[in-house]
């Protein structure tokens, strides 16, 4: 199968933005149309992406180790983690509720972490493994990033209503900070990352084939 | 710029191909890396502005009415989503009271408020002062908007307090239900479209 030209190939690039494939013949330095900035690849992408991988892979272990909320009913008290949410809709037979709690808190962050330095590290080898795949991957990523929000705002809704003072009072603890900080760094990780990093060292070798086998290894994929 | 609108650019792996007009229900996959470079988008401007409209009225019902309330032994108590997004203000986690404001309300609402001003216009087949900015910030906000989100938590904190008290779901939560549904289809990223017919 032939492939279609590429950006570089035809000088052009896309704006972020508004979807325009721009000239970049002059190198200019933002969109014509909407007046975004223009880069051929998003700027810093791969440290960037590692930085905010990083500081959210650190405000993991508190957000799951404390506390992220503080139920009071009736006199006695009890603290409750994330996991502990999870187990208790288990425990009472809500296992439906338990799993969503449990994808959306938990999976999803883990899915993410790993998923996001497998991609970070094959891009930075030169890896031409599994190039379909990792876009598929990269694609899915960006897709569940923001179901991790749910806990936040379930321990919100709650605390909002149950307020009874002695009777019932339901509060959020810095758990629950420390899990925001998690999902907010993990999507500005994924937005970080850019998936054409994938495919640039193959289009490199390419555009300079060293042998006539990779052309052809690379032409029947 | 003449010379490259017919062209589109897969934003996964910079492939280059020309555009093609779709019919119902079909997309454009990258040939390389299969990421979807476009789909068919079937609403007009006009269809857009009213649903537009209807958000936004669903908006103010989703904010300014109770998501749900409890009773406790004949207390009563009842949150809206603002209630909810003070109850995580206090104390140090401040911060987060902020993301959840951002994510459940305000990136909403600037998303609503820009459609309709870049669609009236777009209407009247111009395009909208500050055009360029609008549809710039509507770009920026898509990722943070995250009302789909805010649904399912709110079910499920309708199911978490099921089992300790009396829960009735409220008209906000219904309100947001059909809100959520409803900016899928609206603020998703077919409005760039409006660049190539204004």
């Amino acid at each position: 199968m032939t492939r279609p030209p590429l950006a570089s190939e035809l000088n052009l690039c896309l704006c972020h933005s508004c979807g325009l494939a721009c000239d970049i013949t002059h190198d200019p330095h933002e969109c014509e149309r909407c007046g975004a900035p223009l880069h051929r690849r998003k700027t810093d992408s791969l440290t960037r992406t590692w930085a905010f991988l990083l500081a959210s892979l650190i405000f993991y272990v508190p957000a799951n180790l404390l506390p992220v909320m503080n139920t009071t009913m009736l006199g006695s008290g009890s603290e409750s983690t994330i996991m502990g949410g999870v187990l208790e809709f288990w425990q009472h037979g809500a296992w439906d509720i338990a799993l969503i709690i449990f994808i959306a808190s938990i999976a999803v962050p883990g899915v993410k972490f790993v998923a996001l330095t497998m991609l970070l590290v094959t891009v930075q080898r030169g890896s031409s493994w599994a190039l379909k795949e990792r876009s598929k991957l990269y694609r899915f990523v960006e897709l569940i990033g923001y179901w991790s929000m749910l806990d936040v705002i379930v321990v919100a809704l709650v605390a909002a209503l149950v307020k009874f003072q002695a009777l019932g009072d339901i509060e959020p603890r810095l758990g629950i900070l420390f899990f925001g900080l998690v999902v907010v760094f993990t999507m500005l990780s994924a937005m970080s990352f850019d998936p054409r990093l994938i495919w640039d060292k193959q289009d490199k070798a390419r555009n300079n084939p060293p042998n006539e086998e990779v052309m052809d290894e690379v032409a029947s994929h | 710029m003449a010379t490259t609108d017919h062209l589109i650019i897969c934003e996964h792996c910079d492939c280059v191909y020309e555009k093609v007009t779709l019919a119902k229900h079909q997309k454009t996959l990258c040939a390389r890396c299969g990421g979807v470079l476009e789909r068919y988008n079937g609403l007009s401007v006009e269809q857009r502005l009213a649903l537009s409209f209807t958000a936004a009225v669903l908006w103010i019902f989703a904010n300014f009415y109770p998501v749900m309330s409890i009773s406790l032994k004949g207390l009563k108590n009842s949150a809206t989503l603002w209630d909810s997004v003070l109850a995580l203000s206090q104390g140090p986690i401040t911060f987060i009271a902020l993301v959840a404001a951002i994510s459940m309300i305000i990136a909403p609402v600037f998303q609503l408020l820009l459609l309709i001003w870049v669609l009236s216009f777009a209407l009247a087949n111009q395009r909208s002062p500050g055009f360029r900015f609008c549809m710039r910030w509507l770009e920026t906000l898509r990722p943070w908007s995250m009302l789909e989100v805010c649904l399912l938590g709110a079910m499920v904190a309708v199911f978490k307090l099921a089992g300790l008290l009396d829960v009735l779901p409220g008209i906000g939560l219904f309100a947001l239900a059909v809100l959520s549904l409803m900016m899928i289809r609206i603020a998703g990223r077919d409005i760039r479209e409006l660049w190539d017919i204004l």
